[in-house]
């Protein structure tokens, strides 16, 4: 008797294990993390599919353009009628170029914003900025190219004559002020990350707060700084509307920012807003510029995490 | 003995402190460059477009004729879009963030999930179009419809909405799961009564600012092929559409410059929209965010 009882008695913990592991609430618990795995795989697919789709395609353009004309030509006539030409090197140039304007007008004015945020500004200055560069982040790119081919551009023409109404200089800038928060705030993370007690190590040494924030908060941000204009640079190399609308569809092998150019996304634009075919070569092509674009941009972004990770000061 | 001359001493010391201050100036003037330029262009684009937004402009599609054109197909394109990126993304974004904060374990393909969403962060969104294009319009034969577009732009802002959830779920506290724990409850139970509702608000906050750049959004939209001129509106989600940012391309290409005012007048309205997006969003982080 008294052992049949204690074989019926069991503890609290077995119970406990007995009741969860019947019913439905158990296999709910083991169902939802394999669904919740496979929605979180859905951001992997994604990536796979960009890869796959890009390098596909352009496998096709390959077999009718040879690569070698792809990477080394400097002609892009896709659209010629007797002998197209494809060779990318124009559309990098033109890249280039407005990702060289772009990095010329936010570096300076996006560290020295995030100098006189973290170093100079008060709290309530700060409050007040902040928000402001947020809305400026968060401006449509296409509402930037409306304001580089309406406004920049004719106040660019009344001070050089020469610029034609498609060029690279008024989209390289608007580009630049597009960046500038990303710069400004990114920057401005790493230098508020610097500890105060190097500041006030300075300056009880008697510098200034140039002195303090050139000499001692800019170097320790460095790793921070770097990246931060480096992730910018990938934005503006994949910045699409702006340039679409502004910087006209000529792909030139040259260095001349006051005539009509065209970026790598800027031909995908062209193409996909005209009426070339499916499954034409000019189809193809943009698949094989998309892909030299995603190349750019992932190196970029691989390139901007090392720096943080490798060169970071911890404190 | 005389260590320190005190005029060598004051003459540096005052070209030291005049430095600083230029520089200050030209570092406040940096900060002031971004805020004028905004002003300059919100200035612009209401004077520019301010005199197009009547009723009319609303009620109309679009027109050859600058005085007639509206924005009608691409209003209701655009808030159809929303209605698909909306659930979409989020229903990926909060499903990503739930088991990468809650269940994920420190393996290698978790870590690799973790890269691969910030690379997929600095993809540009004019290759999300080429994406778009290739799987959701051809492959699975969705037409330039709603559902592609939509499908695409949910994968381009799931970054932005899986790194905010993300935050918003590491911000609940543990003691608030270990009460729910030591209540009885399961780590799902815990994760859907506990977590989530204490999440929502910061969810929803990022979220909405990812669809506010979703919205305003171009690229893809052009490279999946959106018509631009449309005399209906979509009855359903596999019907084509057009939305505000390809109505406002439309327009700016335009060589007449009474488009150019149409168009600008078109920015008033998606700024409008980015605005009212904008405020919901602070409204619910200043309202609902508790601190713990």
């Amino acid at each position: 008797m008294s052992t049949k009882d204690s074989n019926k008695s069991i503890s609290v913990q077995e119970m406990i294990a007995q009741k969860s592991n019947r019913g439905l609430l158990s296999r709910i618990e083991k169902l939802v993390p394999k669904i919740l795995f496979a929605i979180a795989a859905m951001s992997v697919l994604t990536t796979i599919g960009i890869v796959l789709t890009l390098i596909f395609e352009t496998i096709i353009f390959f077999t009718r353009v040879s690569p070698l004309e792809f990477i080394f030509g400097t002609e892009w006539y896709p659209f010629a009628n007797t002998t197209p030409a494809y060779g990318i090197l124009p559309l990098i140039v033109g890249t280039l170029k407005i990702t060289g304007i772009a990095v010329l007008v936010a570096v300076p004015i996006g560290i020295a914003t995030a100098i006189f945020l973290s170093e100079y500004a008060s709290e309530r200055t700060r409050r007040f900025i902040k928000p402001i560069l947020e809305v400026l982040a968060g401006v449509p790119t296409i509402v930037y190219g409306f304001f580089a081919l309406t406004f920049v551009t004719p106040v660019l023409q009344s001070i050089f004559p020469q610029l034609s109404i498609f060029n690279a200089l008024s989209p390289g800038i608007v580009v630049g002020i597009m960046i500038i928060p990303m710069i400004a705030s990114l920057s401005e993370d790493a230098m508020t990350s610097v500890p105060n007690a190097m500041r006030e190590g300075a300056y009880a040494l008697g510098s200034t707060r140039l002195e303090v924030a050139l000499k001692v908060v800019l170097p320790a941000a460095t790793s921070g700084i770097v990246a931060s204009t480096v992730l910018a640079i990938s934005r503006a190399i994949g910045e699409t509307m702006i340039v679409s609308v502004a910087a006209g569809s000529t792909p030139g092998f040259n260095w001349d920012i006051t005539g009509s150019i065209q970026t790598m996304t800027a031909y995908i634009v062209q193409v996909t807003t005209g009426d070339a075919g499916y499954g034409t070569t000019i189809y193809y092509s943009i698949y094989a510029v998309g892909f030299t674009l995603f190349l750019f941009t992932l190196v970029m972004n691989l390139l901007a995490q090392y720096i943080s990770k490798r060169f970071r000061e911890e404190y | 003995m005389k260590y320190m001359d005190h005029n060598v001493v004051s003459s540096k010391m005052k070209s030291r402190l005049t430095k600083n201050k230029f520089f200050k100036g030209l570092f406040f003037a940096a900060t002031m460059f971004g805020l004028i330029v905004l002003a300059v262009l919100l200035i612009r684009i209401i004077t520019q477009g301010g005199g197009y937004i009547n009723w009319d402009f609303f009620m109309n599609f679009a027109s050859r004729f600058p005085e007639q054109a509206g924005i009608k197909s691409a209003l209701i394109g655009s808030i159809y879009l929303m209605l698909v990126v909306a659930p979409v993304s989020m229903f990926l974004g909060v499903g990503t963030a739930i088991y990468l904060e809650e269940y994920a374990k420190q393996n290698k393909m978790n870590r690799f999930i973790k890269v691969n969403i910030s690379n997929l962060a600095g993809v540009p969104s004019v290759v999300f179009g080429l994406l778009g294009l290739t799987i959701f319009v051809r492959n699975f034969d969705l037409g330039i419809s709603i559902l592609a577009a939509g499908f695409t732009m949910s994968l381009l802002i799931l970054p932005v909405i899986i790194v905010a959830s993300q935050e918003a779920i590491r911000a609940v506290p543990r003691e608030l799961r270990e009460a729910s724990f030591a209540m009885g409850a399961t780590k799902w139970q815990t994760i859907v009564r506990v977590v989530l509702p204490a999440a929502v608000p910061g969810v929803l906050t990022g979220s909405i600012l990812a669809l506010s750049r979703a919205i305003g959004e171009t690229a893809p939209l052009v490279v999946i092929g959106i018509p631009t001129i449309l005399m209906f509106t979509p009855n359903h989600l596999l019907d084509t559409f057009t939305a505000l940012p390809m109505q406002i391309f439309d327009w700016t290409k335009r060589p007449q410059v009474a488009f150019h005012d149409v168009a600008a007048a078109g920015i008033i309205v998606l700024m409008t929209l980015l605005i009212i997006m904008n405020s919901i969003a602070v409204f619910i982080r200043n309202k609902y965010q508790k601190r713990y």
